[in-house]
């Protein structure tokens, strides 16, 4: 069978084939799901930032009428955590809460007004601690730490490491520059709050419908809190109103909804409010950075290091692969002959971080991408140049053992300026209006499974029935990105059906085969893998059955848009599909994907940054700025994104002016601040999303670089698009009116600062100075791959 | 969702009826309900036992214009009608098509926009994070997280039209036990977060008349961090009368930099001490910026709040007469 797209599905902009569900309002969300004598859960949360809970009193709670259970920690002993590493956390709240908003107890109730009385009726004696909600009060020694004994610091993990001889590196530098940035948390704010609904079957299994784009996580999880076997256990993700991340952690209201089904034998729903989301968060972590290059004459990297200091809040979570993200990810856009990276989490008294849309690699990359625009102007170079000396090469290896094969960034780089006029625009504008450059580039999938085993990443099944009809079985979770409709795409380009007659099954832990979930944007590499080969499979059990019939050599029959053909003989995939059954039996096929083994390197932390493929994107911003009220606006935004292959280019170009939406809300606006331990806005009032009215023109460009092992050459879209915009408009507000914000968001009152600054002689930036009093171990040296 | 507490909800065709049981005990009222509704969700009112609404009593809604050209509005009538009704003002057409989002236009009402409470980052928050906080004085505690040091409530005046109204020294309709009054929109307010209405609890807004605006320059700024949704974080209204390329009268109100729309008496007394140019503009903008002290208690900082106020309220100066930068 052919591998290059030919029939005309792959690479035709097509609606998503949930679409017209969505528009209408017909598909069900979790908070769809009713359930005869359901239930409604409610969750009683800390008040406390950092405490002791001395006792828990439910008896008023538990004698109302209509309160038909209540839990409190006692039920959940046993701790877990998404990472293997990091099992810190528990359902409800056992000895000390270490937050606000951290679960303590929880009701279900004939009706959620019962259930919201019975909770406010429960009696929580706390012991407060001392709390610690900045990085410079983690980093001191704490008599009462987060987690463990004291006294010790507040520190959650460590990272490193020194690839190549950074300080000769720097020794050779004509140029040497260091910066200190800042880049505030932000939440991902998707539409959907969580849900889940916890039921018992007729058979007395466990069945749980979630907002996840993890069901297997989730199913693994719930087994090891309920202390119960995982085939007792089935786990539906529903369709989610978005999740960028938000939905890719375990929840204590999808345990605590679990817990009540088996409790009281009802099924029982909780879904959020918007506050507990922005209190159960997960989202981007708060990372300050110093980052030190040198470059020669000309703009060349001669060295790199870099410095991050990354604000995790009170648990775990991702957080151990997060703080990787923040400096592993760097050198796959740029070579670079030396890199030490040295990194901290620490724990603090604030909801916990956790993965968002680009997961640790936004704040580097607006570190990195801010520091080169500031090195180019020092070097007498333009932003252009700076880049194009150091771009990585296609089929190379970083000098942190990344494998990067396609790279489209140079193409990207080329047409962003071209489509802008950034060469004959940059620095000739107006006052108050400006062009800003970056790139980025972003994994298409972990390379490694979240916990260690040898199997497949994502396996697929086809089953095809007499009608001809295929149904595809996975796991993969849509959450919002398109993951649906890739697959039947997939397989309706390598089989020549229309993937609107597809049927596609997904995200049930009976009914699909693994998919390990909707993050780290691997959905489209690794299930588009394991689809393809399971469909090519299927096509030549369909094409040796017809060449049997037809009596002619396997290699000359061939499938066409819904039919079979050799030469001038021609049949409908219905007919072929009865003979191929009539010849084989059953006809199922499967396929899987595994990622390769050679991409990544052999040391400590190498586990977190490799993958498959990167995706490569680079942007140009186009910003007005009114240096009266110091408000940002940003006009036009160029994004080219080197897909690899693009399967639905509408979907495509629908993820980056998602992206671009998102980037807008993260650079100009959005922040999970905190007053204390109080978070600053947790409502869609005060927590600032860009409207449309804020929402800018936006220009895509797709690139098709033909990656050699994506499904068709495909890589990922969801997440890379977001990356060059953040430094992009805070680059281009330096070319509009002439200072440097080294801190997201660009508040106005940041740059009205910065401006007065300037106009009282200042060096007119604003940004943090300083940084936490903590010292890194000695980098582990590693050495770069031979080249 | 927020759950709203239990509550009784009465909504009678008589107007004093309503007032009737407003008198009582607990009894909240609503218009549109958008301020009031999210406020009850975050158990603002504590003692909020029954919604009146104010939806059966005729004759509160809706717009006319007398013979003499004064325009009544009634307080029922919606911020899109008001928005789209040519025989408004223009300035408090703008007004009103500024406040919040075309949603909440359509729902809420004049009446409910003049009488919007104060905010403050402290207050509107859920009940459970208030908590988490000790509950400050309007959350019936002892302490202003604020301002800490003095035992007063500095929660914002948030409405949109409140400066407007004031500006153009509109009279505001009141039907309480004792009768009916008119008052002058100024006298509406009190720079007081924790009251800041200075009508009883009985007494509701029926109508909004604004004089004729013969020979007046009025308009409205707002600032706000997105171009819909949000609250003012300063508003500046302003209503000028020129003769000879001088401004003989002048009324400048801020909102949202006090619990109250805050007429800026000093600017006014510059802007027609002298005839208008753009020096003059500038520096009745900086004595407005002086007259103020807004409080860390909203978006965005207190101290660019307060560098705002002479950027905005020059920038309308210049619209109303005729100077631009």
């Amino acid at each position: 069978m052919r591998l290059d797209p030919h029939h005309g599905v792959v690479g035709t902009a097509a609606p998503r084939i949930d679409g017209l569900a969505q528009a209408t309002g017909s598909l069900r969300y979790v908070d769809d799901l009713a359930f005869p004598g359901m239930l409604w859960g409610k969750i009683l949360r800390s008040t406390q930032a950092h405490a002791r809970v001395v006792s828990v009193d439910t008896r008023a709670a538990e004698a109302m009428p209509g309160v038909r259970a209540v839990l409190t920690g006692e039920d959940f002993p046993v701790a877990f955590g998404l990472l293997p590493v990091s099992q810190d956390e528990h359902a409800l709240a056992i000895d000390k809460v270490r937050h606000v908003g951290e679960p303590v107890a929880a009701v279900a109730a004939d009706d959620p007004d019962i259930a919201q009385r019975a909770v406010d009726a429960i009696e929580v004696v706390y012991e407060p601690l001392p709390a610690v909600t900045t990085m410079e009060e983690a980093a001191a020694m704490a008599d009462e730490p987060i987690h463990g004994e004291g006294p010790r610091v507040n520190r959650h993990r460590e990272v490193s490491l020194e690839f190549g001889d950074v300080d000769a590196g720097f020794d050779a530098a004509y140029h040497v520059r260091e910066d200190v940035l800042f880049y505030q948390g932000n939440n991902h704010a998707a539409l959907e709050t969580h849900g889940a609904v916890g039921l018992l079957t007729d058979e007395g299994r466990l069945h749980v419908y979630s907002s996840t784009q993890v069901p297997h996580y989730l199913h693994r999880i719930l087994a090891k809190v309920l202390e119960m076997p995982e085939g007792a256990i089935r786990v539906t993700a529903c369709p989610t109103g978005g999740g960028f991340g938000g939905k890719t952690d375990v929840f204590s209201h999808e345990l605590v909804a679990a817990k009540f089904a088996l409790v009281t034998g009802r099924p029982t729903k909780i879904v959020l409010t918007r506050e507990e989301v922005f209190y159960a968060h997960r989202g981007r972590h708060p990372v300050l950075m110093w980052i030190k290059t040198g470059f020669t004459e000309d703009g060349r990297i001669t060295a790199m290091w870099l410095k991050t200091y990354v604000d995790g809040g009170a648990y775990g979570s991702y957080g151990a692969a997060s703080l990787l993200y923040t400096g592993q990810l760097l050198p796959v856009t740029y070579d670079i002959p030396a890199y030490r990276f040295q990194g901290v989490r620490f724990f603090t008294n604030k909801p916990a971080c956790g993965p968002k849309r680009g997961h640790g690699t936004p704040q580097g990359r607006f570190g990195l991408e801010v520091h080169l625009d500031k090195a180019a102007e020092d070097l007498a170079l333009d932003p252009v140049a700076i880049r194009r000396r150091n771009l990585i090469e296609p089929h190379s290896l970083t000098v942190n053992h990344l494998r990067v094969t396609s790279c489209g960034l140079a193409e990207c780089l080329d047409r962003v300026v071209d489509a802008s006029g950034f060469r004959d625009r940059y620095g000739e504008m107006p006052p108050g209006r400006g062009l800003g450059l970056a790139v980025g580039a972003y994994l298409s999938g972990a390379g490694l499974p979240i916990y260690f085993n040898d199997m497949p990443q994502s396996e697929v099944m086809l089953k095809v029935d007499r009608g001809g009809g295929v149904t595809v079985y996975s796991m993969a979770a849509d959450c919002g990105q398109g993951s649906t409709t890739m697959l039947a795409t997939v397989v309706g380009e390598a089989l020549g059906l229309d993937p609107t007659e597809l049927t596609v099954v997904t995200a049930d832990t009976d009914l699909t085969p693994i998919d390990l979930g909707s993050y780290s944007s691997r959905v489209t590499f690794m299930a588009g893998n394991a689809a393809l080969e399971a469909a090519l499979r299927l096509g030549d059990l369909i094409l040796t059955a017809v060449a049997d019939e037809w009596e002619v050599d396997p290699d000359r029959v061939e499938l066409g848009r819904g039919v079979v053909v050799a030469g001038d003989r021609q049949m409908t995939w219905r007919e072929a599909v009865q003979i191929a059954e009539a010849r084989w039996g059953l006809l199922v096929a499967t396929g899987s994907y595994k990622p390769p083994k050679d991409i990544k390197g052999d040391y400590r932390g190498a586990g977190v940054g490799p993958s498959p493929a990167y995706s490569y994107s680079a942007c140009v911003a186009e910003v007005a700025v009114d240096a009266d009220t110091g408000v940002v606006s940003v006009e036009k935004v160029w994004l080219a994104h080197d897909i690899g292959r693009s399967i639905n280019p509408l979907m495509v170009q629908g993820q980056i002016e998602g992206s671009v939406h998102m980037a807008l809300g993260e650079v100009l606006m959005e922040e999970q601040a905190f007053r204390g331990a109080l978070h600053d806005g947790p409502s869609l009032l005060d927590y600032k999303i860009p409207t449309v009215l804020e929402m800018c023109d936006v220009e895509s460009i797709i690139v098709e670089s033909v990656d050699p092992e994506g499904p068709f050459g495909a890589k990922e879209v969801g997440q890379g698009p977001l990356l060059p915009v953040i430094p992009a408009v805070v680059n281009a507000v330096y070319d509009a009116v002439g200072v440097r914000i080294d801190e997201v968001p660009v508040r106005p009152d940041k740059v009205i600062a910065a401006l007065r600054d300037r106009t009282r002689g200042g060096t007119g930036r604003y940004g943090p100075t300083s940084l936490p009093d903590y010292e890194f171990r000695p980098p582990l040296p590693v050495d770069p791959p031979g080249r | 969702m927020l759950r709203l507490p239990p509550l009784d909800y009465a909504a009678p065709s008589d107007l004093d009826e309503v007032v009737a049981l407003l008198a009582d005990e607990g009894s909240v009222l609503m218009a549109g309900g958008t301020d009031l509704v999210p406020n009850l969700k975050r158990r603002q009112y504590p003692g909020a036992a029954r919604i009146v609404s104010l939806r059966r009593v005729p004759g509160v809604a809706g717009i006319d214009v007398a013979d003499d050209g004064s325009v009544r509005i009634g307080a029922l009538t919606t911020l899109a009608e008001v928005a789209a009704d040519d025989r408004v003002p223009a300035v408090v057409r703008e007004a009103a098509g500024l406040v919040a989002s075309p949603q909440l236009r359509n729902r809420g009402t004049v009446g409910g926009n003049l009488c919007v409470d104060t905010r403050c980052h402290w207050l509107n928050i859920p009940e459970t994070w208030r908590q988490a906080a000790e509950p400050c004085l309007k959350a019936g505690g002892e302490v202003c997280w604020v301002a800490p040091a003095k035992k007063w409530c500095w929660a914002v005046s948030s409405s949109d039209l409140a400066p407007v109204m004031v500006a153009l020294e509109a009279t505001v309709r009141l039907v309480g036990p004792d009768g009916v009054r008119e008052v002058p929109a100024a006298e509406l307010y009190r720079d007081d977060g924790m009251d800041h209405l200075a009508k009883r609890p009985a007494e509701v807004i029926t109508e909004v008349v604004i004089p004729p605006l013969t020979g007046l320059r009025a308009g409205y700024r707002k600032l706000r961090r997105r171009g819909s949704i949000d609250f003012p974080i300063l508003g500046v209204a302003a209503a000028l009368r020129f003769v000879d390329g001088r401004c003989n009268d002048a009324r400048i109100v801020l909102g949202a930099v006090a619990s109250a729309p805050l007429r800026v008496t000093a600017a006014e007394e510059l802007v027609v001490s002298e005839p208008w140019s753009e020096g003059l503009v500038e520096r009745v903008a900086e004595a407005a910026g002086k007259a103020v002290r807004p409080m860390s208690n909203t978006d965005l900082t207190s101290r660019y709040r307060k560098r705002m106020v002479p950027v905005y309220v020059g920038r309308l100066l210049r619209d109303l007469g005729g100077y631009h930068e």
